[in-house]
Formats: structure tokens, sequence, C-alpha cells
């Protein structure tokens, strides 16, 4: 079963008109955006201002209370599975079992994802990220950002079109912020698409680069 | 934004609405209510085997057609508001479950009271009163899980489900509560086993029914305005309103 | 896909294998505390039995409820299962008979020594032992859909009982019904056939609500 996205294909996505409450207050309304294949979109904005409820709406698991997102110009919802298999989300939460060592936290996250992975791939991808020597320690014993790492090294596994991250930085240090940084543009170059929101400056070098602000 | 006040118009004119059809609803409940215990008390006759205690079923089995109804129709509103996506059916159901409850909770009590000089025991372990208890349960379930989610739009969808769950289920629960009942108890003594009823005890009954539909229908528009006012409270119709009320 | 989830809960679980005891251990207690709330009469010891193991049953299944989702919700994995391409009915129900499992499984192995603690004739502890494996799987897969509808609830624990309890009612009638049948020589066929159809309902329903009960949470 393999779900591979040839990124030689131009996609794109849009948001129109999004409109996001929670309770019932208005996080935001009106945004429209459009990213296309080599894209990267900042979010942008204070604590508060919806920029995780945004990338949650992205990813199909909240509607907008109004408005609706597009995917090669066919609605997001009627799309499903084909959708979430162009996509992959990384959010605050690592996603990462105590009880389980890095080799299997990755292997499972990326089968529940749809790629079942060789030993082999698996091995390479947390080395590359870093983890190499603490492959079978349970993750409980690890740091912070060590979790991290593991949850990154999904993005190593899984070739999927539109990668959308809620703070990738955060728990990260320098090291791992460049490696992060040199995945990000690899996949930009391929012709990958990037959301993410971050506090924390970074550069990242793609063909088009845009600012989504949230206030 | 033509959207924008479609999506706000419909609570507000059915706040209207229900507003204009209140008084008269409650005059003709009063009436049909005034009429109902007039011919169940003095024009129905004695029974000859329950006398005078008998007349608690003018009460009792519209309050127990009532919850059933009620859970039905809570379910057919939630059902609608799951899958159109409207606010306003959520909100009636969550209005109706209150008034399912409360007859749910009459129809036992009214039962026990009629069970004491019937079968010298307040409670019997009657198929139609266990199941009676049963959807009482079911209305706390689905009541409790409503007031335990904070997010409005998350509480009308999370009941939704339970009311659907529970009306796929009432069926079956009603199904095995008779079959338990029949296997321990043999022929038990059933409510609905009384003697042949008079024209006058139906009629009476039938008016007392249809007072209890009226009457919900009241109690359910009262409070179905009372939750689009707390949940609208931020919109520019509801604060015209309190500001033309000051 | 599916065996997969299953395999993987499967693997949590015996991690924390003393989880798994809990449940069970749960189980015996309650069942052993009523003979020394009622009296050690073995005749009325013997009626009672088939209810008091099965009403057990049915508190420790749905104690154990929480398992299913919240450390899945707490850690970040459900919110990767909903938007996973595969189909989230198909993960649920694999959520849900890996808890069966986990949970169903010890209770009905050691049901036959709760018999023996009543005094139940030998084939009416067959039937015990039968029913519960047929009556259990149901448990779980009607209780996933109070443990998603009340994820990350204040005091969800306690909502779940009111939720679930009440739908659990045709298992408990037909399961103690099956056991009593048997013993008073009856012939337990039909309560049993009856809670095999159950079974077959639940899994054809459940999933699917369980799975819109998810997404409503997650939202």
């Amino acid at each position: 079963m393999s779900y591979n996205v040839n990124l030689s294909t131009i996609f794109m996505l849009q948001g129109i008109n999004l409109e996001c409450m929670r309770g019932d207050r208005t996080l935001f309304k009106n945004i429209n955006f459009s990213l296309e294949s080599g894209g990267l979109m900042q979010v942008r904005g204070p604590n508060g201002s919806g920029k995780t409820s945004l990338l949650r709406i992205l990813c199909g698991l909240a509607p907008p209370i109004y408005g609706e997102i597009l995917w090669d110009t066919n609605n997001i919802r009627s799309l499903g599975e084909k959708y979430r298999n162009a996509i992959t989300y990384l959010g605050h939460l690592n996603g990462v079992k105590d009880d389980l060592t890095a080799t299997e936290n990755l292997y499972i996250s990326s089968a529940l994802a749809g790629v079942v992975i060789t030993k082999n791939k698996v091995h390479e991808a947390l080395q590359q990220i870093g983890l190499s020597g603490r492959e079978s320690l349970p993750a409980k014993v690890l740091s912070q950002g060590q979790r991290r790492r593991i949850t990154l090294a999904r993005l190593l596994v899984c070739d999927t079109a539109l990668w959308i991250l809620d703070e990738p930085l955060t728990a990260l240090d320098s090291s791992a912020i460049e490696l992060l940084r040199n995945l990000l543009e690899q996949h930009l170059k391929q012709g990958g698409m990037v959301v993410m929101t971050t506090h924390q400056e970074i550069t990242i070098a793609a063909i088009k680069t845009q600012q989504l602000q949230l206030t | 934004m033509a959207i924008n006040w479609f999506k706000y118009s419909s609570p507000a004119s059915f706040y209207t609405l229900a507003g204009k059809m209140i008084p008269y609803f409650s005059v003709v409940a009063s009436g049909l209510f005034l009429l109902g215990l007039y011919i169940s008390f003095f024009i129905a006759p004695t029974d000859s085997q329950q006398s005078e205690a008998y007349r608690i079923i003018f009460i009792h089995v519209p309050a127990a057609w009532m919850s059933m109804f009620l859970y039905l129709i809570m379910a057919i509103w939630a059902a609608i508001g799951l899958a159109f996506n409207t606010r306003l059916s959520a909100m009636i159901a969550t209005a109706i479950a209150p008034t399912g409850a409360m007859f749910t909770f009459l129809a036992l009590w009214t039962g026990a009271l009629w069970g004491k000089p019937m079968w010298g025991a307040w409670w019997v372990w009657d198929a139609r009163l266990t199941s009676e208890l049963i959807l009482l349960f079911l209305y706390i379930g689905f009541m409790s899980l409503q007031a335990a989610i904070n997010d409005p739009r998350r509480a009308d969808k999370a009941g939704a489900v339970i009311a659907l769950v529970g009306a796929v289920n009432i069926p079956i629960i009603y199904f095995s509560v008779k079959w338990w009942n029949t296997l321990h108890q043999g022929a038990s003594v059933s409510l609905t086993q009384s003697p042949k009823m008079a024209t006058t005890m139906l009629t009476g009954m039938l008016i007392m029914g249809l007072a209890c539909w009226i009457y919900s229908i009241v109690v359910i528009l009262i409070r179905t305005r009372a939750i689009i006012l707390e949940r609208e409270r931020h919109t520019v119709w509801v604060s015209e309103l309190q500001g033309s009320s000051q | 896909m599916f065996l997969w989830v299953i395999q993987r809960d499967l693997l949590l679980a015996m991690r924390r294998r003393f989880d798994i005891l809990t449940t069970l251990f749960f189980f015996v207690i309650v069942v052993s505390l009523f003979p020394l709330g009622i009296g050690p009469e073995i005749n009325i010891l013997r009626t009672i039995a088939p209810g008091v193991v099965w009403v057990a049953a049915l508190l420790a299944s749905m104690l154990s409820l929480g398992r299913i989702f919240s450390n899945d919700y707490l850690d970040g994995t459900l919110e990767q299962m909903l938007i996973s391409p595969q189909s989230l009915s198909l993960l649920v129900l694999g959520k849900a008979l890996a808890h069966w499992l986990i949970t169903g499984i010890p209770l009905i192995l050691i049901s036959p020594l709760l018999g023996i603690q009543y005094n139940l004739p030998l084939d009416a502890i067959l039937i015990l032992a039968l029913s519960l494996l047929l009556g259990t799987p149901i448990l779980s897969l009607i209780g996933a859909i109070g443990a998603a509808l009340t994820l990350g609830l204040r005091g969800g624990g306690m909502l779940v009982s009111l939720l679930v309890l009440p739908l659990y009612i045709p298992v408990l009638v037909f399961g103690s019904g099956a056991v009593e049948a048997s013993a008073g020589g009856l012939g337990a066929g039909a309560h049993l056939s009856l809670l095999g159809a159950f079974l077959l309902i639940a899994l054809v329903i459940t999933p699917w609500a369980t799975a819109s009960a998810l997404r409503i949470s997650m939202e």
C-alpha cells in the first residue's frame, strides 16, 4: 500500500471567506488565501487569535462556521480520505506514547498515516533526526525536545504534499531547528507546500512565502 | 452579507413568532385542562372495582403518552439538527428534554399513587413502570451530557447522538424488559388491563392528553425562546430587543 | 489496518499490565461482596448469582471505558487518527475490540471460579461464561459511544455511567436470564441467540455512532 504523492504535479490549497468561532466569540472571519506547490504560508498572530483553530480547520478536524477550503478546487469535505492522504499535520501534542520506544512510536504513527515502512527506514529516519542510540528507549525517559524529534521524524517517512505544522520549533534546540529548516526547504523545493505557525523567527527559503496575519 | 442575515434570521424570527403564539396556546391549554379535570372528577362515573382511586389515570395515562412522544420528537429534532446543521432544531430538542423528563416522572409518581390501593405496594416491577423508569434515565443522561459540555455546538451534536442512540435502543429495552417481566412474574397485573372503559372516561382522558400536548408546546416554546436569547446574546437583534424593552 | 490498531492497543496494555488486573480484581471483589451483604444462605446465593455476576461485569466494563480513548486524546494520537486516511469507523471498531480483549476476556476466564463461589451447577457455569462471551463485546461497543461523547469533559467518568448503563439493560436482562433459564432447566438457547443478534446489531451500528461522536468531541 503506497500513498506516495507525485510532487511534480501542481497542487493548490485555497481558503475562501473562512470564519471561526469559539463559544460565542468570533476568532476570525473573511480569511482568504491561496497556496500553490512550493509555497510556504506562515500564520501569525497573538495568543488566542485562532492560529491553531485555523490549522485544525485546514486539516478538516473542525468545520469552519462559514466559508470553505478547496484542494485543487474541490471542497476538502467531499474529498475525504483523498485529501487526508495528501496532508501531514503535526499539532501541539506530539502523539508520542510514553510506554513505547522511539522505533515503535515512529512505526505506529506512520502506519496510522497510511504508510507502512520497513525497519530500515525507521532506523534511517531516527538517525537522520538525531536520535541514533536512543531508538529502543521508551519515550518517557526522553527529553521534551527528543520526543518532538520523534514526531518530526514522521516528516521524513511520509510523502505528503501539504505539511501543516503547529509551532514545530517548540522545545527544539538550535541543531534541531537547523535540521527542520533543511527539511522544510527541501520539501518546498520538491514542490511541496507548508502551512505553519511559529512564534520564533525563522527564515526559510521558498519559491513563494506568504504571511497570514490573524488579529 | 446576505448569508449572515439568513444565518441569524431564523432563530430571531422564530423568537418573535413563538412570542406571538404563546398567549393563545396558554389559553387553549388552560381551557382544556379545566374541561378535562371537570370531566375526570365530576362526570366520569365511579369505577365499580377501584372506586374513586382510579381517577388518577386521567393524569397518569396522558403523562405516560407524553413521556414517550416527547422522547421521539426530541430525537427527531436532534436528528434534523445533526443532519442539516440547523441550530434552531437542536435548541428545540434541548428545550423538550426537561418537559419530557417531567412527564416521565409524573407518570411514575402517579403510577405509584395508583399502585398503592391497587396492588398494596408503591412500586411493582411491572414491565411498563420499569420501562418508564429507564426512559427517565435516558432523559437524565441526555440532559446531564448537555449540561456538562460548555461549547453549545458540541453540546447540541453530542446530545443528538445520545438521543438517537437512545431512540434506537428504546424498542430493544422495552422488548427485553417485557421478556424479563413475563419470565419472572408470569401473569402480572398490567396497568392497561383496566376494565372496559366508559366513553366518558375515554373522552376525559383524550381531553387531558390534548391539554398536555398544548401545555408541552407552550413550555417548549418558552424554553426555546430563553435558549435563543442566551445563545444569541451577542447578536445585534438581541441587543436591540433589550434596548427597546428597557 | 484494523488488526494493526488492535495489536497496538494490546501492546500498550501489555506495557501496563497491572491495569488489566485492576479491572479483574474489581470484578472479583464486587461479586464477593454480595454474600457478605446478604448472608451465606446457599439457595439465595444461587438464585442471585447470575444477576450479581452480570451487574459486576457491567460495572467493571464501564469503569474501564475511560481507557479506550482518553490516553490517545491526551497525547494527540486521537487527532492523528481523525485525519488518518483510514476509515475512522474501522479504527474505532478495532479499539473497541481491543478494549474487549483487555477487559472482557479476563472476566470471562475468571467467571467459572465465581460461579463455584456461588454454588452454581456446572452447566449453568458454562452458560454463564458463554453469555459473558457473547455479551461483554456489546458492552465495549456501546461503551465506546459513551466514552467518545464524554471525551475531555469534567466528571466524564460519572457521566459515562449515566449515559451507558441504561443502554446496557438488554444485555443484562438476557445475559443473566440465560444463566437463570439454564439453572431452572429451561435451556438458554433463546437468550443466547438474542444476545448474538444484539452483538451483530451492535457491530454494525456502534462503530459508526462512535466515529461521529469522536468527530463531534474533537471539533
